[in-house]
Formats: C-alpha cells, sequence, structure tokens
C-alpha cells in the first residue's frame, strides 16, 4: 500500500481542504491582519506536501504537476514584478501604491490597501509553487552510494529506482 | 533618473519569463539572455555622469528604501554589464555542453539583478538582500556541471559564503540596535554627530571579516580557488570578474569610507590585508598546474592591488585601485573564457597536457596573449597603467615596503603567466591536438572583444581630463570623488 495507514488517510482527506482554504484567508487577508503572501503560500503548500505525506508523491502530482508547478512559481514572480511596475505607469514611481493613490478604498474593508492584496496573491502563488517544488525534489531525487561515488537517481511514482 | 530601478527589474524580469516560456521554443533563452544584457548594458552607459536617489513606491528614508545613484555605482555598473553581456554571447555556443539552458539563464539573470542592486542599493538591509540573492545564484551556478568536484566546491562555497552573510546580517542588526536606522546616509550622519561606540565598533569588525570573505581577503579566501575553477567558463569570468569586486570590494570600501568614515587604524587594516592577498595569492598561484586554478588564485592576488590601492586613502592610491579594479574585471574575465575555450576544444585544464596549441587556435592564444600581459602589468596594456599608479601611490603616501611587495607581486604575476603562455599556446605542437579546431565565432567575439577592452582602456582612460568629447566617458573620477568625499555622502544623499 502507498502512503501511511488508513487512519492518516482518512483525517488527511477531511483536513487538508480546511488547510488549503486557511491559507487563501490568510493570503487575502494579509493586509489586516497578522498573516500574508508568504505565511499563506506556506500553509497552502502544507496541503500539498499532507498530501504527498499521507497518500504518496502520485497523488499531489495529479493535481500539480512539477511542470505546473514551475509555470506557477515564475508566474508568481512576474506578477509581483509587474504590480511594481505598472507603478511606474500608473503612479510614476517604481512599487508605487498606484491604486490607492488613484482611488483610495474604505478603511478596514477587503480591498482597503490597493495593490498590497494583489502584491500578497502574488507572493502566495510564488512561495506555495516553490515550496511545493522543494518538497516534490527532496522526494523524488535519492542519492545513492555506489563504490565510492555518489550518485543522484531519480526514483519513479512509488519511490522505486 | 527613473531608469535607476529598471537596473534590477530587467533582469529579474527576464529570469522569471525565460522559464516560462523555454518549454516551448528552444532558442528562447539565448536570445532573451542576451537582449537583456545588451539592454543593460545600453542602459549603464546612459547614466554614466549622472547621480541621483530613488526613493521606492515613494516612501521618504527612514521608512522607505532608497536606491543611491552615484559615481562609485556608475563604475560598477559599467563593469557589471560589460562582463555580463561578454558572458552571455560566450554562454550561447559554451553552454551547449550543458543540460539545461533555461535553468543556467535564469540564475544568471538573478545573479545579474543582485549584483546590480548590491552597488544601487542606499539602504543596508536591502543591500544584504540583493547580496543574498546574487550569493545564493551564484552558489547553484557553481554546482552547474552536477560532477562530484563541482557539487563539493559549491557546498564550500555555500557553507562559507553563509558564514559571510552571518556575519554581515550581524553586523547589520548591531549597527540598527545602536542607530535605530537602516538608511546608509542617515547612519553616517548619525555617526558623525554621535560619535563611534562600541557595538558600531564590532559591527566594523563584522563587516570586515563578512566583506572580506565574499571579496576573498587573505585569511578568508580558501573557498575562492575551488569554486571560480568549477564552474562554467563564463560563471568563472562573472565570479572572478564582479561579483567578488560587486559583493566584497564595492561593499567594503562603500560602508567604511561612505558612513563610518575611515581612519588611520581602518586604513592600515585595508593595506595589511591588501598586501597580504597580493603577495599569498600569488605566491598559491605559482605552483598550480590547473589553468583556471591557477587564474583563480590570481583574482586573490589582484584583489589585494585593489585594497592596498583603495587602502592608501590618498586620490591617487584611490584612482589606481578603481582603475586596477576595472581593467582587472576586463583582463580576468577574458583569461576565464580563454580558459574555458581550451577546455573546450582539447577537453582538459591541466597545464602539463596541453602544449603547442597556439597555431591551431590563433584567437584564444592570442587574446590570451593580451590578457596575459595585462595582468602582468606590460606596457601599453590596461594592467601596466593601475599597477604602476598604485606603486606611485605607495612611494607617495611614504609606505615603500607596499611599494616594493607590490612590484614583487607583480615579477611573480609575470613569472606565472610566462608559464602558462609556455606550456599551453608556445612550445612544440603535442601529437594529439594535430586535429584541434579553434572555438566557433560566437566564442571567439566576446573574447576578441574583452581583449580590444584591454588595449583601449589603457589607452584611453588614462590621460584624459577634464576636457573635451572624452569626457562623457570618464567613469573613474567622479568614482574616486565619492570615496574621497567619505562621509559627506550623508549630506549629499539626504539633500536631494
Amino acid at each position: 500500500m502507498v502512503g501511511m495507514t488508513l487512519i492518516v488517510k482518512t483525517v488527511a482527506r477531511w483536513v487538508k481542504s480546511f488547510i488549503f482554504l486557511y491559507g487563501i484567508y490568510i493570503t487575502l487577508y494579509g493586509h489586516l491582519t497578522p498573516g500574508g503572501g508568504f505565511a499563506g503560500g506556506v500553509i497552502v503548500a502544507c496541503s500539498f506536501i499532507l498530501l504527498i505525506l499521507a497518500f504518496g508523491k502520485e497523488k499531489a502530482l495529479k493535481r500539480i504537476s512539477k511542470a505546473l508547478a514551475s509555470e506557477l512559481d515564475s508566474i508568481g514572480a512576474l506578477m509581483f514584478l509587474i504590480i511594481a511596475l505598472l507603478g511606474i505607469f500608473a503612479g510614476g514611481t517604481f512599487f508605487i501604491n498606484f491604486i490607492q493613490k488613484n482611488a483610495p478604498g474604505q478603511d478596514f474593508h477587503l480591498l482597503s490597501a490597493g495593490t498590497i492584496i494583489l502584491s500578497n496573491i502574488a507572493i502566495a502563488v510564488k512561495v506555495g509553487s516553490s515550496l511545493f517544488m522543494v518538497f516534490v525534489i527532496l522526494a523524488v531525487l535519492r542519492v545513492v552510494k555506489k563504490g565510492d561515488k555518489l550518485e543522484m537517481i531519480q526514483t519513479n511514482m512509488r519511490g522505486e529506482e | 533618473m527613473n531608469m535607476i530601478p529598471l537596473f534590477v527589474a530587467v533582469p529579474l524580469a527576464g529570469a522569471f519569463i525565460i522559464p516560462m516560456l523555454s518549454r516551448k521554443f528552444k532558442w528562447f533563452p539565448d536570445v532573451l539572455g542576451n537582449l537583456v544584457t545588451l539592454a543593460l548594458v545600453i542602459m549603464s552607459f546612459a547614466v554614466i555622469g549622472k547621480s541621483g536617489v530613488y526613493s521606492m513606491g515613494a516612501w521618504k528614508a527612514p521608512i522607505g528604501i532608497v536606491m543611491v545613484l552615484d559615481g562609485l555605482s556608475v563604475l560598477l555598473l559599467v563593469s557589471i554589464n560589460v562582463i555580463a553581456f561578454a558572458s552571455t554571447l560566450y554562454s550561447i555556443k559554451y553552454m551547449e555542453q550543458y543540460t539545461s539552458k533555461l535553468r543556467y539563464y535564469s540564475l544568471f539573470l538573478l545573479m545579474l539583478a543582485g549584483m546590480n542592486g548590491v552597488v544601487l542599493s542606499g539602504d543596508m538591509f536591502n543591500l544584504f538582500v540583493f547580496l543574498e540573492i546574487a550569493s545564493v545564484a551564484s552558489y547553484a551556478l557553481v554546482g552547474f556541471g552536477c560532477e562530484h568536484e563541482e557539487l563539493e566546491a559549491s557546498f564550500k562555497y555555500l557553507v562559507l559564503g553563509t558564514v559571510a552573510s552571518t556575519f554581515i546580517l550581524l553586523g547589520i542588526g548591531m549597527t540598527y540596535g545602536s542607530i535605530g536606522s537602516l538608511n546608509m546616509a542617515q547612519i553616517s550622519e548619525q555617526i558623525s554627530q554621535n560619535g563611534m561606540n562600541n557595538a558600531l565598533l564590532f559591527a566594523i569588525a563584522l563587516f570586515i571579516m563578512g566583506f572580506g570573505l565574499k571579496a576573498a581577503l587573505v585569511p578568508f579566501h580558501a573557498w575562492l580557488p575551488d569554486a571560480h575553477p568549477s564552474a562554467p567558463a563564463p560563471i568563472s569570468s562573472m565570479l572572478s570578474g564582479v561579483l567578488i569586486k560587486a559583493l566584497g570590494i564595492y561593499t567594503l570600501v562603500r560602508f567604511l569610507f561612505n558612513v563610518v568614515g575611515v581612519d588611520e587604524r581602518l586604513l592600515m587594516i585595508l593595506m595589511v590585508l591588501g598586501a597580504l592577498s597580493m603577495v599569498i595569492g600569488v605566491m598559491l598561484a605559482f605552483g598550480q598546474w590547473d589553468f583556471k586554478r591557477l587564474l583563480a588564485y590570481h583574482s586573490i592576488s589582484q584583489v589585494g592591488y585593489i585594497i592596498l590601492g583603495i587602502g592608501l586613502g590618498t586620490p591617487l592610491g584611490i584612482l589606481g585601485g578603481l582603475f586596477h579594479l576595472i581593467n582587472h574585471s576586463a583582463f580576468k574575465s577574458l583569461l576565464f573564457l580563454n580558459a574555458g575555450a581550451v577546455e573546450y576544444s582539447t577537453g582538459t585544464r591541466d597545464l602539463q597536457e596541453l602544449g603547442g596549441i597556439r597555431e591551431k587556435m590563433p584567437v584564444t592564444a592570442n587574446t590570451s596573449l593580451v590578457a596575459s600581459m595585462s595582468i602582468a602589468g606590460i606596457p601599453p596594456f590596461n594592467g601596466f597603467w593601475s599597477k604602476l599608479i598604485i606603486i606611485i601611490a605607495c612611494v607617495q603616501a611614504g609606505r615603500p615596503v607596499f611599494a616594493a611587495l607590490a612590484v614583487f607581486a607583480s615579477i611573480l604575476t609575470l613569472a606565472s603567466f610566462l608559464k602558462v603562455q609556455k606550456y599551453v599556446f608556445f612550445e612544440k605542437l603535442k601529437e594529439k591536438w594535430n586535429d584541434l579546431r579553434e572555438v566557433p565565432a560566437l566564442m571567439s567575439l566576446p573574447m576578441v572583444l574583452l581583449a580590444l577592452l584591454c588595449i583601449v582602456m589603457g589607452v584611453l582612460l588614462l590621460p584624459i581630463g577634464n576636457t573635451g568629447v572624452l569626457e562623457n566617458i570618464n567613469i573613474l573620477e567622479p568614482a574616486v570623488k565619492v570615496i574621497m568625499d567619505g562621509t559627506d555622502y550623508a549630506s549629499k544623499i539626504l539633500g536631494m
């Protein structure tokens, strides 16, 4: 059997979506409550890492492939950069909060901080996908000792060579 | 002036677009990588002679992060981006031996963004962040070949580099604790108003240690002879050519001269470290038989010259040091590209195995001859002028011992490069190299460009004053002025 025992699997099946949602909440409310893009991204990645731990990596990789995670990684970083660059065109300065400058939001509302929420989303995408990638790479690659040399091998979905 | 943040944004954008689109188009990383570095070269030439302060997001200094462009930054920007362009041009053919070009270019551009950020930052912590971006990318690039030796070198570099970063971060923490600001100009203002205290002195010691490790000054040099030869040739040329200068020398000079202000003690520390690196580096280089390892030891030695020149504290000494800095980035990058070309064609870097390949690889041989004569200080090449200025400055400043050491190290450098030329390019052609071919044109082009630079810089940069057309390319004097002004830096930046 791939993965952990039935108890762990059942709990993980229940908990994973709550963890995922909590990560999104932390991201979206980053400008109002403690948290933000980085913490939210880590929590989102944790829900996928839980999947890997409980069910084995094939189940997690079926939802987000390595290629997709790598794309998301670049997209998150680019989004952040585009928001910063838009500041030059819309507000005259790199990284300026151009939404807040042109159309200030109401205090204590979800969209009260202009570009901050957009930046948080970008960071969450970037951090979440790169952390997931790091974990997948650690799970997929093994270093074995062959003779007196170390060799890196890629294991297949079941963790065999 | 509005271009300042683009020096960081453009390479970052390139670094993240490349992995997105390269899976479909194989040619994409080469084209975009070279376009980005070409654009950066043009931008860095466009800011020559300009200066300014840029507040990120329009937040003013104590709260926001500022980027500062002045003479010293311009000097570094120009040399970083020119060398980066030559390296990416060279990478098109050279990197085909390796597996993943898209990761290579992505990491390369990240490293470039980090270096450009370091020389433009006006904020201590922001400087640290950019320094880490550049360092982490370079750790990965050193181990890019994924062979046993490369991974080992990369790991050693990673550990020692992290030790350096920890010292720097601790130093920044101490500074922030006792001053209450991270803005360099404000730190400087506070120090000149309230004087030094023990926490700051400790921070200075940490910075000398941390930045000294990044610059590979002699007691801290152990990582460099492993890391630089193990990297792919264009990366070696970036590391030795500009990375140790942007991350080590520039940061050290900026902090000591512009932020805390130098006194006799600090200058003496710089001079002793410089002289030590100069002599010990070249002595260690002398016994090497690995082409790139020999060059790596010479980097330590040449960095010693730069630090010695700047450490003299006189205008002439600083001019010599900075001139040697840009000269070294030209000829050392060229030498590493030559070593890469030799390795590309023959598959070895062992000096004893090579021999007489001059007739088979004329472009590589002639460009490396130019670079060797530059580094050894033969007139009329650029290295001669900067070494001459440093030696004269030593004598004028009443430090004849250092002058003598500089001459001694220069003679050993000459001897060591005579050895390289003799064993690799001259002598009789060994039989096994009979069907050797010259490297492809795309690899010779950057070598020829850098060789021309070695010749032109020697003739051009020295005799110009403030007259005529040449004033526009005068990048040394503003940089010298920035260092000589010392802690006036604070009032200038805060006044802008």
